[in-house]
């Protein structure tokens, strides 16, 4: 077992990072560790945590701000704002339970050290796009701050994208501060069934294309669908293509009535209401289709129109069963055990089709073994390992998470 | 306005002048490169006309290969490169050095392709920010972010400055509408970064480069988001009998669970000026005037805009006015989008772009009141409120050096209350040359000694639009 160190403030954090900086002691960097068991497995002398980090610092729900020290669970986030009316547009979706941790216990930091998405980043944006700004320690045992609390900021180069979605490996991030919006008064979703995947996907491009202001577009899978969907509301079994409209009930009647006429030529369409429609996009938040099993599952992001053809060259020597979301740009692939969970063949469709992939679960010796984060062009790596350099020089944050050497 | 400091040029570079003119005219297509008086001429200032320096010489490639021909050649001779899009920068992010050439990307303006389904277009970034939007429109698609210069203005610009626009309250700013991007290094290494999915791999390299003020490197493409337009938009104008009043109803607006696509703020003095430029019938009796655009079909736009009048109840507002006619929202946007230019035919002017919270509005109005009283200046307040984005504009007279110099220290000092207010120094222009000394108002040492390493990183030499964003004291040479 690992030494586990939790700083009690930004002091702390800071001379715990700057100590580990001039022994060169590598550090495992965590928040809660709900997403430990992701990337290439790390083999750390000692353990650095943010839970204790906790705490709102700042909330002006007039100005769709909120701040919190890094550590702080992000259902407290939540909760909070859910007081006001108010939510994190990008519903970052919890991976927590389909990798056998209990819901709802990821830190506020670790959904930015992710950049942890959900099903809306196709209308409104991912997490990195509502980082406003950031305080946090880099490898060189430095604080150091960019962006602010304002919802506009050139100032300086834009650190905040830097950092979302680095994984812990820059810097470790000790208060961030986000764009927060206003939850809609009702959802409304229409159920499409029995659509290929590749109608599915002219379906759900249709939507998000339409003047409407869909929120969320995924298609599922049979077996997938079945846990998603309550009994009652399908009568059998089969693919399901889901699209969310969000807004005040008044305004859904019209467009839930407009998109399903514009939608026509896919089918007689199923529509949820708002108990209902909430419940299922919950649902997708914690990916509830791929908990219960332990079977490698890839996170692969492409060009919509490309989702279908990527996956039915998968099908073709891999047993694999699939959800789309963001029009078919996300897939979530669920792959049958294999020696090597499917990489090369993985590596190989999304190197020919487009795209990129990540092995989100796999058991410690097979991440250890295979490319979990997608393999960068040379010219890329090269600005990534300098990037690294450039915050971290002894390379002691999370060494090796992402990519050897990074 | 009191010229910036520069480096001092590099006197071999300045010697070699007939030799690097010869060179970069093997490099690219004859007529590409620009070294009489009166070409440069044309590149020797941006939108920050106070600013002028003429550079070596101007190069106009048309492909990324003759960019990354002409970075390779000007590195390994340690010529400095300025990039420039349109040159309509408001901070100087396109003013040359007198050792510099610069690097225009007008000629490759090409849209490369659309995929509606996707819905991107990648394309060159010469082209102007709204030759985007006309080449999608006939599908009834746009790209968001508009500033205000977007007849005129480049993406490759956009892209430098991480450009906002009146717009960008519900869609984002220039990072949240781009997905991909191609960038040629100072050692002319072209690299791809990103494309038409909605993550890339690895480190978000593309949301470091946009935004860097054109000191990563030259992007020549671009893949970009569009967006299906909404049925409809309707602006709303409200006046009210003090700028309090005003950003307190904009505060109950936000509040009350209402995004409108956009929410704009001006006071009496550039009401007046907005007026007589454009018609579009604002009230002249009023303190402060509100523009409030919402989206939706008819029906979703009257009951928005009711909603929004019964919100604004409370604060009194006067003269209320919802456009009737897609004529008369085109005048009133143009009103507020031509406000800098009509600003130009009464006064010079000094263009700030301060960011506070919303919250702070009134105490921060009366702070540059007292600001400009002091430095005897007048000033209009231009305000993209939803977001807080606020755009003093300082009038002074050109021709007379020491009004010059008080609007420069009077811009700086209404800066340095937006930083203590909680906001930024640039919400939307940049730091380029303007606002380089004032970092220290918002950041550490340590703070931009993190971003200068990736300057770096890309740069090594500090040559590509160097002496810019950072204070000269902390410039490596």
């Amino acid at each position: 077992m690992s030494e586990l160190i939790r700083p009690n403030d930004e002091e702390e954090l800071t001379a715990a990072v700057a100590e580990a900086n001039s022994s060169r002691t590598p550090l495992e960097v965590i928040g809660a560790g709900s997403k430990r068991d992701i990337g290439r497995p790390l083999q750390t002398a000692a353990c650095l945590t943010t839970e204790k980090l906790t705490g709102l610092t700042l909330y002006e729900p007039s100005e769709l701000v909120l701040s919190a020290r890094a550590g702080t669970p992000l259902i407290e986030i939540e909760e909070t704002l859910a007081g006001n009316d108010q939510q994190l547009a990008f519903e970052p979706v919890d991976l927590g339970p389909m990798l056998g941790q209990d819901a709802g216990a990821a830190t506020i930091g670790g959904v930015f050290a992710a950049n942890l998405s959900g099903s809306r980043r196709i209308q409104i944006g991912a997490a990195r796009d509502h980082l406003l700004g950031f305080r946090a320690v880099s490898g060189r045992g430095e604080i150091f701050k960019s962006g602010g609390r304002v919802m506009k900021n050139v100032t300086g180069y834009d650190l905040c994208r830097g950092l979302s979605g680095s994984w812990g490996t820059l810097a470790v991030m000790s208060e961030v501060t986000m764009k927060v919006l206003p939850r809609a008064q009702c959802t409304r979703t229409i159920l499409l069934i029995g659509l290929t995947d590749e109608i599915a996907i002219d379906a759900m491009c249709a939507a998000i294309g339409s003047p409407f202001d869909v929120s969320g577009t995924v298609h599922l899978h049979g077996e997938f669908a079945a846990k998603l969907i309550d009994s009652g509301i399908l009568r059998r079994p089969g693919p399901v293509t889901a699209l969310r409209l969000e807004n005040i009930e008044s305004s859904l009647e019209y467009r839930c009535a407009r998109l399903t006429e514009s939608l026509e030529a896919f089918g007689k369409p199923v529509e949820l209401d708002d108990g209902a429609s909430r419940k299922f996009w919950s649902g997708m938040r914690t990916l509830n289709f791929l908990q219960g099993s332990s079977d490698p599952v890839w996170r692969i992001s492409t060009a919509p129109k490309n989702g279908a053809r990527l996956v039915a060259a998968l099908a073709r020597r891999l047993d694999c069963r699939v959800a789309y979301d963001w029009s078919g740009g996300l897939i979530w692939l669920l792959a049958t055990p294999s020696a090597d969970a499917g990489a090369a063949e993985v590596g190989r469709v999304v190197a020919e089709i487009g795209g990129y992939a990540t092995l989100i679960r796999a058991d410690a010796s097979l991440r250890g073994s295979v490319n979990v984060f997608q393999q960068l062009s040379p010219g890329v790596m090269a600005l990534t390992r300098k990037l690294k350099h450039s915050f971290d020089p002894a390379g002691i944050l999370n060494p090796g998470r992402m990519y050897p050497g990074i | 306005m009191a010229s910036p400091a520069f480096l001092e040029p590099d006197a071999g570079v300045l010697g070699a002048r007939d030799e690097i003119i010869a060179r970069l005219r093997e490099l690219v297509p004859e007529g590409s490169v620009i070294a009489d008086e009166d070409g440069r001429r044309a590149f020797e200032t941006d939108a920050l006309t106070a600013y002028k320096q003429m550079p070596l010489a101007a190069v106009l490639p048309t492909s990324t290969e003759q960019v990354s021909r002409i970075l390779k050649y000007c590195q390994a001779n340690g010529v400095k490169v300025i990039p420039r899009g349109a040159g309509t920068s408001l901070c100087g992010g396109a003013l040359p050095l007198a050792d510099s050439i610069v690097l225009g990307v007008s000629k490759m303006n090409r849209v490369l392709d659309i995929n509606f389904e996707n819905r991107t277009a990648r394309v060159q970034t010469g082209i102007t920010n709204m030759g985007i939007s006309d080449a999608v429109s006939p599908r009834g698609f746009f790209y968001a972010p508009d500033p205000s210069s977007q007849l005129a203005c480049t993406l490759a610009g956009n892209l430098a400055m991480n450009s906002g626009g009146a717009h960008c309250l519900k869609y984002g700013v220039t990072t949240n509408n781009v997905l991909g991007l191609q960038i040629v290094l100072m050692d002319g290494q072209i690299i791809d970064i990103g494309g038409e999915e909605l993550d890339a791999p690895g480190y978000d390299l593309l949301g470091l480069i946009i935004g860097s003020e054109g000191q990563f490197g030259v992007v020549t493409e671009a893949t970009v988001r569009i967006l299906r337009a909404a049925e409809g938009a309707r602006p709303m104008l409200m006046g009210f009998s003090s700028s309090a009043a005003a950003g307190d109803c904009v505060s109950a607006i936000i509040a009350s669970g209402i995004i409108p696509v956009a929410i704009e703020f001006m006071d009496k003095p550039a009401i007046r000026v907005c007026e007589d430029f454009a018609k579009a019938g604002y009230p002249l009796d009023v303190e402060a005037l509100l523009i409030v655009e919402v989206e939706g079909s008819e029906d979703e736009i009257e009951d928005l805009l009711a909603r929004i009048q019964e919100i604004a109840k409370p604060f009194k507002p006067a003269g209320i006015r919802v456009s009737q006619s897609p004529e008369e929202s085109a005048a009133i946007w143009l009103g507020r989008k031509s406000a800098f230019g009509a600003m130009g035919r009464i006064s010079d002017y000094y263009c700030m772009d301060g960011v506070i919270p919303l919250g702070k509005l009134s105490e921060v109005l009366t702070g540059i009141s007292e600001i400009c009283e002091r430095y005897k200046l007048k000033v209009a307040n231009i305000f993209h409120a939803g977001d807080g984005n606020l755009h003093p504009l300082v009038l002074y007279e050109a021709n007379d050096p020491s009004q010059a110099e008080r609007a420069a220290n009077c811009g700086a000092e209404i800066l340095e209350l937006c930083v203590k207010a909680g906001g930024c120094l640039t919400g939307e222009h940049g730091v380029g040359i303007e606002k380089r000394e004032l970092m220290f108002t918002q950041f550490t040492r340590v703070d931009m000694e993190h971003q200068m390493r990736i300057k770096t990183m890309f740069d090594p030499d500090w040559l590509l639009n160097p002496a810019k964003v950072f204070p000269l004291e902390l410039h490596p040479s």
